[in-house]
Order: structure tokens, then sequence, then C-alpha cells
């Protein structure tokens, strides 16, 4: 075989080849900054993804990660505390020589988000990075903090030099979760980011889009032929998205109160499923092309006339949750007795596009529900005529294709079969496809297909802004009504959510279903 | 839970698996591919250990196929395992006695999963041409190992003369690692690449297919140098300004240096047979890539002859096991 004549493009690796699916694309030297190194997720998710990438080769050699907070360590006690966090959350088995290399890349630097001096001290320690580690100059500042303190942050990071980059390199900022409380907040959080850094170098997790499940609705709709076809208003009833948590607030009060379920969980993760459900098919699945159908989507949303009819929300009252008596939201630790939060949040939404004509689209969200689960079940007109007498098909409901994100992944058909036996008899079966019995054991975390997706530069997965505007604009009227009177109702925990959600349903002749 | 059946035939194997498998209320079990490996009863443990481990990944039905010439009448003895320490897959283990052990295809084929694509692994000696064999010819993917063998690099050339697109060699596979860390170092901006050399186990059949790949990309002379192991040892990609190299002379861990950076370390380990199958699982179209960097073999710089295959040198590293 001759070889190919080869002329030195310093833009293309000739060492990658696209039919060479055994190589993994591999992070470029860098390293990630993290902010609020002692919360919650970067100690079960973060910190162990990270070592998950480093143990699956994933992670340049010389990777860093520097962790920043108020707290006196040293470099080997913020060591210690990754290593702690790794041997308990992560993933993927502990191997003493990647541990090794890892923890030589390990940085900590103590200070306080006003404090000017601990952040040259930061700029200090990253450019020893590109010395020592060979970083080169690409860093990535992971904000895992409240979002009240993202503009001091990115400030501070503008202030002392770390958002500028040299020719080549690049700094990224990520940020979580909520991007501000409405509209005019989202746009300012823009703003404050956009001063600093460009759009592209700002990357939004939404962790939802890194599970398999939610990436398996894009191959399920548009790598097959039998679902697109009915996948529109001729055949499909309504669809139904629910997220359901059967925790309460726990400790999380403070950030909580005032925000409530619709903010927390409608605005990022259901309408981003709902964009990705309803969409028409991308040109291709390049970040741009799949953000443009998504923004689609989310401009063509629209909301009920009366408000009071087709939405609902709730507040867990003390109750019995798998046999467990729990506290009701109004006397958990931190709410005030008169908090008007919703821990539960139901709307129906329409989209205005041909496809999806007169199907109504219902999100469903709270805490302290029935079990944990999130899905979303695409419930199919009944048969125009059915040649069978009312008695034969009693038991046979819709017809249902239900994407179930967690826990269980997987995709259920739900459909009528003959029940065994002389008489002509349709009752409802399931056809079941679970990721845990054709695939692997344990896919992926999300935060690892993200955390890489950021190092990478690789944008399809995160939404942007005007992403997170558009979905604020849907949400906003109903939040305005919601606050301009009434207050949640009460459900007792453990249930399926207040009366109400039940009536929105009812009075649309449907029901939700049980997941 | 396992189902002994002596004397038998395929397709009480195949009512027994069905009725485990209903027994255990999972009918409807998703399994991807079935493996099948052929196997001499000396080496089937092992590799029966490392597919059951990959079979977590992929789920499967793996059937362990175990001719035993001999004389006597034809005869089949069967063991059945569904589910339990199995992982969520099914083991069938054939022995097939007598004249039956010239015929596994007419034991393998009604076993089959539906529709579900087969991969045979011999794990030991493979026939001459993978893909005319009769058991070969079931499957999409025929995985040999030319590091088992006695003479790999002889091995390595007799892949070589009978490839077939589906063919693959775990002395490929284990290269991987390699290729990616390499792979990475020229996603970096860097000189122009004038030459090549590579420090790897003599007779160890990863260090040629890793010399074609570099020739083959890169179009450079590339050199072979024998080393004492274990497996690859080291790459050198040289260029004006001096070279961008890895190098592991121990195994585990790789230095990784280039002209103007900082020394770095990666865990570089030698892979697990489980971690091979695995990968090889995962992708069950041909490797094209694999295919011409078998093809390219001969335009690589042999190894010195006097260090290659043969002689008492190869029988001794053979008992090592290649690994890269």
């Amino acid at each position: 075989m001759s070889v190919r004549t080869r002329v030195w493009d310093p833009g293309v690796n000739p060492l990658r080849d696209p039919r060479d699916r055994r190589l993994p694309r591999v992070a470029g030297p860098c390293s990630l900054v993290l902010f609020g190194v002692t919360g919650d997720l970067a100690r079960k998710k973060l910190m162990p993804a990270v070592y998950d990438l480093a143990n699956r080769g994933l992670l340049p050699p010389g990777f860093a990660l520097v962790g920043f907070a108020r707290r006196d360590w040293a470099d080997q006690d913020f060591a210690e505390i990754v290593h702690d966090s790794v041997r308990e959350h992560a993933r993927t088995e502990f191997r003493e020589d990647v541990w090794n290399e890892l923890c030589q890349g390990i940085r900590f630097v103590a200070g306080d988000f006003a404090d000017d001096a601990a952040f040259d001290q930061l700029g200090q320690v990253v450019r020893d990075l590109d010395r020592v580690r060979g970083t080169r100059g690409n860093h990535a500042f992971y904000l895992s903090i409240p979002p009240k303190f993202f503009a001091p942050v990115v400030q501070q990071l503008k202030r002392s030099g770390l958002s500028a980059s040299d020719d080549g390199a690049w700094r990224r900022v990520v940020i979580e979760k909520p991007f501000g409380h409405d509209l005019a907040s989202a746009r300012e959080l823009n703003s404050t980011l956009a001063e600093v850094f460009p759009h592209g170098s700002v990357f939004r997790i939404d962790h939802y889009l890194g599970k398999e499940t939610v990436q398996n609705l894009l191959a399920l709709r548009f790598a097959n032929t039998m679902f697109e076809p009915i996948w529109n208003a001729h055949f499909v009833d309504h669809v139904q998205i629910t997220m359901a948590e059967d925790i309460g607030i726990g400790g999380r009060a403070g950030y909580y109160d005032g925000i409530g379920a619709a903010r927390d969980v409608i605005q990022n993760h259901l309408l981003q499923l709902l964009a990705l459900a309803a969409m028409e098919e991308p040109l291709t699945f390049d970040a741009r092309d799949v953000r443009v159908e998504k923004e689609k989507v989310l401009a063509a949303l629209t909301l009920p006339e009366d408000l009071d009819l087709h939405t609902a929300r709730g507040q867990y009252a003390a109750g019995w949750q798998g046999g467990e008596l729990v506290k009701g939201f109004l006397e958990e630790d931190g709410i005030a007795a008169g908090s008007s939060t919703e821990t539960f949040a139901a709307i129906r939404l329409g989209v205005d596009t041909r496809r999806w004509a007169g199907v109504p689209f219902y999100l469903r969200t709270g805490k302290r529900l029935g079990r944990r689960v999130t899905e979303l079940a695409v419930v199919f007109k009944r048969a125009p005529h059915l040649p069978f007498s009312v008695t034969d098909t009693e038991e046979l409901g819709q017809n249902a294709l239900v994407l179930r994100v967690q826990p269980d992944e997987g995709v259920t058909l739900r459909f009528g079969s003959k029940v065994p036996g002389t008489q002509m008899e349709v009752r409802d079966v399931n056809m079941d496809f679970a990721y845990g019995d054709s695939f692997t054991e344990s896919s992926p975390e999300a935060y690892e297909r993200l955390i890489l997706d950021v190092l990478l530069g690789d944008p399809p997965l995160f939404p942007r802004h005007e992403e997170v505007e558009l979905a604020w604009t849907v949400l906003d009227p109903v939040l305005e009504h919601w606050a301009a009177g009434g207050r949640p109702e009460q459900y007792e925990s453990g249930t399926w959510g207040p009366a109400g959600a039940e009536a929105m349903m009812a009075r649309d002749g449907r029901a939700w279903r049980r997941p | 839970m396992s189902v002994r059946l002596d004397d038998t035939t395929a397709g009480a194997v195949a009512l027994a698996i069905d009725q485990e498998r209903f027994r255990q209320g999972s009918s409807a079990v998703g399994r991807v591919l079935t493996l099948v490996i052929v196997a001499e009863e000396s080496s089937q443990s092992d590799a029966v250990v490392a597919a059951a481990t990959a079979a977590r990944e992929h789920p499967s039905r793996i059937l362990v196929a175990i001719p035993r010439p001999g004389r006597g009448p034809a005869r089949l003895d069967a063991v059945v395992a569904v589910g339990g320490s199995e992982g969520l897959g099914e083991l069938v283990e054939l022995r097939m006695r007598g004249p039956l052990s010239h015929h596994v295809a007419s034991v393998v084929l009604p076993l089959l999963v539906p529709d579900a694509p087969v991969v045979v692994w011999w794990p030991g000696t493979p026939p001459a041409v993978p893909s005319e064999d009769p058991v070969g010819r079931l499957a999409q993917r025929r995985i040999t190992d030319a590091a088992a063998s006695a003479r790999p690099l002889k091995e390595l050339a007799a892949r070589q003369e009978g490839y077939a697109a589906g063919d693959t060699d775990l002395s490929w596979t284990r290269l991987t690692p390699w290729r990616s860390l390499i792979a990475a170092s020229l996603d970096l901006p860097h000189d122009p690449i004038t030459g090549v050399s590579i420090g790897v186990q003599r007779a160890n059949p990863s260090g040629p297919l890793l010399a074609s790949w570099l020739h083959r990309c890169l179009g450079v002379p590339v050199a072979l140098r024998a080393t004492r192991g274990p497996g690859v040892t080291s790459v050198a990609l040289h260029t004006e300004h001096g070279d961008i190299s890895v190098s592991r002379p121990d195994g585990r861990v790789a230095r990784l240096s280039r002209p103007g950076m900082p020394d770095r370390e990666a865990a570089l380990p030698r892979r697990s047979p489980e971690g091979l199958i695995a990968e090889e699982m995962r992708r069950l179209d041909p490797d094209e890539i694999y295919g011409e960097c078998l093809a390219g073999l001969t335009e690589v710089e042999p190894v010195p002859p006097a260090r290659a295959a043969g002689g008492s040198g190869s029988r001794r590293r053979s008992t090592r096991k290649g690994s890269s």
C-alpha cells in the first residue's frame, strides 16, 4: 500500500482518522479551576467525574485541578479532600497510578471572592501550571457556587487577568443553574458574563442533557424510521414530561425558598426535554444546527389563556412517604411559615407549529412525590375505529411511548394485546428496552461527559443564553400570575401532587400517568 | 445456577437456555450479541472469565466451544448457566467429542441469538484463514491473538495473509492506549515529524502493527528496536528540535516529553484480557485501520532477524504472553 504524500498542515493531526473509532477524543493540555470545592456537588459529582475521566485516559497528561475556597488548606489538604471524594463516589475502580498522576496536578488557593490578593495568587498558580505541568494557558473555571457570586467571581477573573488568554489558548467558564430567576435577571447574568467571556466560552451546565437517555431521544427519533412518521399531531394525543423527586428540600432551604419548583426544574430541564422531543430534524448534530431547532420550538411555545385552569402548584404537607413520616414544606428548617414557594408545579403548553398544532405538552415536577422518576411519555390517540365490541376493549388504554430518563433508564412501548383465552379481550402490555440489559452496566455519569465536553470545547449539550432567555419568556407570565394571588395547594407527602394537578388534566379529559 | 446436559443436542441446549431464562422471570432480556469462544480445554477457563467480565458491559450469550477430538463416538455435553454470577448474560459450555469435534459450527449455529451480531474469539491457535472457517463464517467479527502463539510474528504474518474485513487481533487492541496518547500528542502544534523509532519487546506482535500505523499515517521511516519489554516500551517521533516521545519502561506509568514542554507522566497500564474483549465488543463493524496496518506490515523495517521470532528466545517469551 502506498503511503500518502504528506504536506504538513498544522491544523490536521495525521494520526486521527474518522474511521479509527477506537481512539477516544482526549482533551488537550489544560486545567480545571473549581470554585465551591466544599459543596455537595463538587464532592459527590465533579471531583469523582474528573478522576473517572483520568482513569478512562480522557484527560491530557499534565492535567491540573485547582481548588479555590475560603479554607486554610495547603495543596495536600485539598488533595486529601479530592482523594476521599474519589474513593467514596467515583464510578470506576481506584488505581494508584492514575491517582498519583492526577495528584501531582492538584493545587489549592485559599481566599474569599472579594479578596484581590487571592485571585492574584490564583493567577500565579495558573501561570506556574503552564510552566510546570504544560497546561499551555488553557484553563476552565467551574463556578460551582451560588449564583449571587457569579458576578463578583467573574469580575475578579477579569480584574486579575485570568479571563484573558494568549493566542491559541482558551479560557472557559462553566456555570450551573439557576441561570437567573426571571427573564430580566437572566439577561443581567448574561451581560455580566458577556462582558468578560465571549459567548462561545460560556458553558451552562444542564446535567440532564449529559444523560445517555436524553441523548438517546435524538437517536430514537432521527436514527430510526418507525417513530418519526407518527411523531406529530396526526397520531400524538398529548405529551407528558415528569420529573419527580421523593426527597424534600433537605438542607437547601436558603436556595429553594423563593425559587420553587418551576424555576428550579421546569425552566431548564423540562423545557430542554420538551425542545428535544418536539424539535424538527436538525441539519446535523453540530451545536449550531441543534440549537437552531431547539430555539424554534422554544419560541413557538404558547401558554393557555386561563392560567388558573391549566396550571397547578402545590406545597408538600407532612405525611407518610414510603414508610417514613416526613415534615411538610412549611415546617422545614429555614422556611418561613407563610412561604408561598411551590414545591410542585404543573403547566400545560402548546407548540405553535404545524407538526404539533393542538397537541398539549404537560410538564410537571415536584418534591416529596410518590417516587423518584424522570420520564417523557408520548401518548398516542386512540384508534379512530375499533372493530371490537366495547366490552372487548374496556381495558385498552392509549398507546404510549415512554422514555425513562432515570432511574431504570430505557424505553417502554405500551400497546394493546389480546388476553389469551377464547374471548376477544384486549389489554395493555409493555414492551421494554432497558439500558442495563442491552448496554454497559454503568454508563458514564452525565458530569463526565459534560466536563470532558467543556475541556474539548464541544458545546452541543450546553444551552446557550438565547435558549435560557426564551425559556424565561415562557415561564415568566406563569410565575407572575402565581405571585399575584393565591397560595400553593397543600399535598400530602408521598402522593402524586395536589388535587389541582388532577383537575387540570381532567378538564382536558385526560389524566396523568402514574410513572 | 447451571444445568448439565450430557450426551445431548443443540436443540435441547436451546430449550434449556429458554427454560432457565423463564424460570428467572427475565425472558425478554436484550442480549446484544453472541460471543463464540473456540478454545482448547486447557486455555478456555481464562478466556471464559474475561468474556464473562466483558459481558457485564455487553450482555451477551457466550458459547464456549471446546472440541475434544479423539476416538469414540460423536457426543455433545453441555453446561448451561444463565444470569447469576455470570452477570446478565448466558454462558454455555459445549464439549464436542469424537467426529463431532470437527463440526463445531453445526452445534453453534442453532444457538445463536436471533438477529444479533456474532463475534468469534480464538484465545489460542486460530484457523489459518479465520473468515473461511465454518464458525468464522457465522461471525461479523473474528478475534485472534497473535501474542498467544508460540511464534507471534509468524502468526501475525499469517493474519496478514488470510485477512478479511471483520478480522481483528488482540495485539492491535492492546495498542489503543498507546495510539491514543501518541495521537493526542500530535493534537498540539508541532514541528514536522522526520522519523519514528519504537522500542518493543522482542517478538511482540504489537510492535510491527504500531510501526505500520505510524508509517502509514506519517509517511516517514519507522525503526523498530528490540528491548526487554514489557510490551511496547517507547515511541519517539523525531523532529528538528527534538523528540516527541512516550516511554514506559515499567509497564505501568508512561513519561511524555516534547521539546519546549515539561515532562509529564500518564498512567499507561498493560491491559487485562477482559478490557481487551470489552473493547472488541464495543464496535462490531470491520476495523479498516487494522486491515490497512496489517497490509502495510511489509513496508516497515523488520526487527533485526537475529532478535525476531524463532529460536529459544521467542519460546521463552511466549509464556509471558504479549501485552502492550
